[in-house]
């Protein structure tokens, strides 16, 4: 590096540093919440408005994901369509997220903070069974969710189903946005929860082997999928029994592409050629610059 | 707060749209609750156990916002087993009370929800406290929860003092059943807890055994 280089970048630095002095100091930091950008975002929106369109919205995983219990573990199951507002966002996205070796958690509501607030429980619990020495329990992970979200005064809009199995046995929870939770032995969350949990009260058993329970998550969600329209693609299921877990994605693809039939392209040569003329385009050379990548 | 609410159903608040109702005999208390958990016009739970033990001799009705009325319950029930390690002995029914109380008066701003605390101690034997808005009131019997208000004519009348155990029982599940019927919010199975000196005793009756009356 030549110094003349050194002298110009650090006279830029200069620069920009007095800049950002005359912004930082007009205001020191209060503590606690800055809600600076709430008044930035009504002022946004604001313009925005008056131009005739709008702020794009959070993307929610408008969705039908449900749990339940059987003989051996639990059977999770979850829709794969992500949307925002009207449009599908991703066909294709992963709603049964990791908590810990023996427990898995989906999730609706908000995409964003349904992966934060799992990411981080699950990070919380991995450092909490370090102190234990032992694999987590589902009711702890319950406790730490639903403290979280009653915290946040359902602010966090992240509805879960929690399920797991641990030394006490398999244990489902659904936890709602506002930190309250149930233990049951089938639930339902989402927007396709109602069409969900027709199919599970009405074929619901106690103590169901692996493959009907499958089946029968299977079959609640494909209700949901084709009766919701916030939610559709493909069913994911995850079965947790004691030491093993099946995390099969896609189970089921309910909604795979379809082939067409014909096609309006016509092959070269269908249409005669009768004259080609060649013009070449005289492009002047207005301006050359290179720049070089620090690669050092 | 923000601009914008978001979706309907995560801003509807999970409820106990609810009937609780606990009542004081002589040797202990009977409690009792009905089991929907509503989110709007949905039932989210139909089988909510809303009686929530305190202490081994103390429990408590939840009514109100799930959300707000569980952590209360859970919050308590922890600063419970810290006191009864620090005092040596079972608490008082006074003083799980007062500890509900504390929380609900000092965030009745921020919190919807009221719980009924009843038990039985040495000291007093059966009691029956209200923690309405954040008041200690000790009752021979009370009722809470969105199906309170049609049966309220039914309590009155049909209360006597020094009511036995039995009676006390039936006097319960025939308030919730009434409550039940009328009320949208209250429904499923009925949650009873018999505490008296020598025992906790949980039961349920399920909607096909619940007491009919006319037009039923």
């Amino acid at each position: 590096m030549s110094t003349h280089a050194a002298s110009s970048t650090s006279r830029k630095h200069k620069s920009l540093f007095t800049k950002m002095a005359m912004l930082t100091v007009s205001r020191p930091p209060l503590g606690g919440f800055s809600f600076e950008n709430c008044k930035r975002n009504a002022v946004l929106e604001g313009e925005v408005n008056k131009v005739g369109c709008s702020l794009p919205t959070a993307r929610k995983t408008g969705t039908t994901i449900c749990g339940v219990v059987f003989k051996d573990g639990v059977v999770l199951g979850a829709d794969t369509r992500a949307t925002e507002g009207m449009v599908v966002a991703d066909k294709n996205c992963s709603k049964i997220h990791y908590i810990s070796p023996n427990i898995y958690c989906c999730g609706a509501g908000t995409a964003a903070d349904t992966e934060m607030t799992t990411q981080i429980i699950s990070s919380n619990l991995e450092l909490h069974g370090l102190s234990t020495g032992r694999l987590p329990r589902v009711a702890t992970a319950n406790r730490m969710l639903k403290q979280m979200l009653f915290r946040y005064q359902g602010y966090i809009g992240a509805a879960l189903v929690l399920g797991g199995v641990d030394c006490n046995g398999p244990h489902l929870y659904s936890i709602y946005p506002h930190g309250s939770t149930d233990k049951l032995p089938y639930v339902t969350m989402g927007s396709g929860s109602l069409a969900a949990m027709a199919v599970f009260e009405d074929r619901y058993k106690p103590d169901m082997e692996e493959e009907a329970a499958k089946q029968l998550v299977r079959d609640a969600i494909a209700a949901g999928i084709f009766n919701d329209l916030g939610s559709g693609s493909n069913i994911d299921l995850c079965v947790i029994t004691k030491g093993k877990v099946d995390y099969i994605r896609p189970h089921d693809e309910a909604n795979k592409k379809g082939i067409r039939t014909g096609d309006y392209k016509y092959k070269g040569g269908t249409t005669g050629v009768l004259t080609k003329v060649v013009t070449p385009l005289d492009l002047e050379l207005v301006d050359e610059s290179v720049q070089t990548m620090d690669t050092s | 707060m923000l601009g914008e609410t978001g979706p309907e159903w995560l801003s509807e608040e999970v409820k106990t749209g609810t009937t609780i109702i606990a009542i004081e005999f002589n040797g202990g208390v009977v409690l009792g609750s009905d089991s929907r958990v509503s989110a709007g016009a949905s039932v989210v739970n139909r089988v909510m156990n809303k009686l929530s033990p305190l202490h081994d001799k103390i429990y408590c009705a939840l009514s109100g916002s799930a959300a707000d009325a569980q952590t209360i319950a859970e919050m308590v029930n922890y600063q419970l087993d810290v006191h009864s390690i620090e005092i040596g002995e079972d608490p008082q029914v006074r003083s799980a009370a007062t500890l509900v109380r504390n929380i609900s008066y000092k965030y009745k701003e921020e919190l919807s929800a009221h719980l009924i605390v009843a038990g039985w101690d040495r000291r007093d034997g059966g009691q029956v406290f209200a923690t309405l808005n954040g008041l200690l009131t000790r009752q021979p019997f009370a009722v809470g929860g969105s199906g309170s208000s049609y049966v309220y004519g039914f309590v009155d009348a049909e209360y006597r003092r020094g009511m036995s155990k039995e009676e006390c029982q039936q006097f319960v599940v025939n308030t919730l059943s009434l409550a039940m019927n009328r009320d949208g919010s209250s429904g499923g199975v009925a949650y009873i807890v018999t505490i008296d000196e020598h025992s906790t005793e949980e039961k349920v009756v399920l909607g096909n055994n619940l007491p009919t009356f006319f037009d039923q």
